[in-house]
């Protein structure tokens, strides 16, 4: 299949055929972020994804979800080459990002990933102060170098990130000794302090409590005004609640891709109908 | 029909039986090995520890001219063989130093040979019972008696007991260290870093892993060989000195090191990976500002005990000529010195007896040194340690 990678604005598509972007939500942003076309992955000799087909758009937030296994993480992984760190992974087709292959050749992928920032399934704060923790990626990549510019942009980060108020008075303190649902809105910080495009969470609150998962949920909502959020969410009612899109992954294949409103209320596919209805999962 | 409680009893009571046998047995291991560590102790100390006094007398020393030529002259006849030749031998120095002392007579409390030092602990002596009899006559108007013996710490080997002393292979034994520890901990380290996090997991790494577990079983012997054929025999390093010693030592410390280091590594939670990958950082990145911190008290606690190995060692240093009489404390590295346990293994075959309480006296520095070096890689561990 001949791919043109192109700057157009696209526009709510529609269409049902399981592998082709299947979108209708006209309420929300339609600027492409990452365009994903025949996308295929191998671990060794297992193929983990089979030709999957999605167009991201800025500033939503998109949940993928699916049963284990299904290839939802190992999908949010390629995004920012995460998968380049396993070895024997196979990859084809085509990431595209601001009109370049994410996977060519000539693509650095540190430069990807300081566009494409990622938040873990289990809070992984370095063992750093807070300050740190936020401080380290900006300094690093010689966004910053003045002390006060630093302290800024520490500032803001953790205010965008919700902790500011809670950590202010001990930001010389470790990260690790703040609570699971706080150590995780610090590795939010710690993404978006060098000002990414897209965020990538994989279960960001799965080894959290109701109350700091509500946090991080009302923290997406608000995050989406700047950046694109892609989250794998193991919850249905997570992804309904916070996703503008949604995309249904089973045994390596995009099922459906929809928004999330159309996914939850009237699904175009019997297995996605299937599994939001809970009869398998 | 299933069994009652006392038919299962009965069963069981045998099995019972065998495991109180088994812990009886362990028990008794431990015990056993409990009691040859306080035998081994209480051995060393009993023989070790009067090796850190030693006699001194006082007597009457002529500063005369003759003494200048003939250092024997210096004291009666009487005394003469009671007093430490060594010390003797140093007078017309000392009246060359001090001019003033020539023709004065002074009391000086001297060094004792080392047969009346024995004679004064109580062990066997080849002095005469008249000589004897003024040792005693000189104890009983107190004007001889065991001192601390400093010339044990501060001078270099002698034929003599009484001057012989740890200093030259004290000192050998640190430069000896520094060129391992210099050598071995860099390659150790990165070698360990390399294969660790940057390596790909193929056939060609898994041999490598696999003859690096092997070295660190190699005799120590092997590794003399090696430094000999290579480092003197190809290299021209200069034979017996601290710098071929400690080349030898480092390629004995590489495989201990380079475990240690991938151990720590590997300890390391791919999630602190995960999280410096995941805000951009290079992989050379991921290693320095990351893993490596994380890693370092498990990489200095598994270098320590390779260094504490290291210094006990002697197979290999007998190879390269490190096993020698070095009186003169060593001052380069490429000049010959000698080691602490390559000192107690020329002293163990001295045949004086009063050379037995000097090798077991430098057993138990080494020891001491050991058990500190030891300890403190312990309390590294235990203060840096991480739950994950």
């Amino acid at each position: 299949m001949n791919i043109q990678i192109s700057e157009r604005k696209m526009g709510p598509m529609s269409g049902h055929s399981a592998g082709e972007p299947v979108v209708r939500n006209d309420n929300a942003n339609h600027e492409l972020s990452v365009r994903v076309r025949d996308l295929n992955l191998w671990y060794g000799q297992n193929q983990a994804l089979k030709n999957i087909n999605v167009d991201v758009f800025q500033k939503n937030v998109t949940a993928l979800i699916g049963p284990s296994g299904c290839g939802k993480s190992t999908f949010l992984r390629c995004l920012n080459r995460m998968n380049d760190l396993i070895p024997n992974v196979r990859l084809e087709g085509l990431i595209s990002m601001d009109g370049r292959d994410v996977n060519e050749a000539r693509m650095d992928e540190v430069a990807l990933r300081r566009r494409v920032g990622m938040v873990f399934q289990k809070p992984n704060p370095f063992p750093k102060s807070i300050y740190d923790n936020v401080a380290y990626a900006p300094r690093m990549h010689d966004l910053v170098s003045r002390k006060a510019d630093v302290d800024e942009l520490v500032e803001r980060a953790l205010r965008d990130a919700g902790l500011w108020e809670e950590v202010k008075d001990k930001l010389q303190e470790p990260g690790t000794s703040l609570s699971g649902g706080q150590q995780q809105r610090l590795c939010i910080a710690r993404a978006i302090a060098v000002q990414p495009e897209v965020i990538l969470m994989d279960e960001p609150t799965s080894a959290l409590d109701p109350i700091s998962t509500a946090t991080i949920e009302d923290l997406m909502d608000k995050l989406k005004q700047q950046f694109t959020i892609i989250t794998v969410t193991h919850n249905m009612q997570q992804a309904a609640r916070v996703a503008d899109y949604t995309a249904f992954f089973h045994l390596g294949e995009l099922i459906e891709y929809n928004d999330t409103q159309t996914m939850f209320s009237n699904p175009a596919t019997k297995k996605a109908e299937d599994y939001i209805t809970g009869r398998y999962g | 029909m299933s069994q009652s409680f006392d038919e299962i009893s009965a069963q069981l009571r045998r099995r019972h039986r065998k495991s109180a046998r088994l812990k009886w047995v362990s028990m008794g291991a431990l015990g056993l090995a409990g009691l040859f560590l306080v035998l081994f102790f209480a051995d060393m100390l009993v023989k070790g520890l009067p090796a850190f006094q030693q006699t001194q007398i006082q007597v009457q020393v002529d500063y005369s001219e003759r003494a200048a030529e003939l250092p024997l002259a210096a004291v009666q006849e009487d005394v003469r063989p009671l007093v430490s030749r060594g010390y003797l031998r140093l007078i017309p120095g000392r009246m060359e130093d001090n001019p003033e002392l020539l023709g004065t007579k002074r009391m000086e409390w001297v060094l004792a040979d080392a047969e009346v030092d024995q004679y004064l602990k109580g062990h066997y002596t080849r002095l005469h019972d008249k000589e004897k009899a003024v040792v005693d006559e000189l104890k009983a108007e107190g004007r001889a008696e065991l001192r601390f013996n400093t010339t044990f710490f501060t001078s270099g080997d002698s034929k003599m007991p009484e001057l012989a002393g740890i200093a030259s292979a004290a000192m050998g034994t640190v430069m000896t260290l520094l060129v391992t520890l210099a050598v071995a901990f860099p390659i150790g380290v990165m070698t360990a870093v390399y294969l660790e996090e940057f390596a790909p997991d193929n056939r060609f790494t898994q041999l490598i892993e696999i003859n690096i577990n092997n070295l660190a079983a190699i005799p120590s012997i092997l590794f003399g060989l090696l430094g000999l054929a290579i480092f003197i025999n190809f290299f021209g390093v200069p034979r017996s000195s601290p710098l071929v010693g400690g080349l030898t030592l480092a390629l004995m410390t590489l495989p201990v090191i380079i475990i240690a280091t991938r151990t720590a590594l590997r300890s390391v939670p791919d999630a602190i990976r995960h999280a410096a990958f995941g805000v951009g950082c290079s992989r050379w990145q991921v290693v320095r500002d990351h893993v490596l911190p994380l890693a370092l008290p498990g990489i200095m606690t598994g270098s320590i005990i390779g260094l504490a190995q290291a210094m006990g060692e002697t197979a290999p240093l007998i190879i390269v000529g490190m096993v020698a009489f070095i009186p003169d404390v060593t001052a380069s590295f490429s000049d010959a010195a000698t080691v602490l346990p390559a000192q107690i293994f020329t002293w163990a075959g001295e045949p004086e007896r009063a050379f037995i309480e000097k090798t077991s006296g430098g057993i138990l520095v080494l020891l001491a040194v050991l058990i500190t070096l030891n300890a403190t890689a312990v309390v590294l561990r235990k203060k840096f340690e991480r739950r994950w």
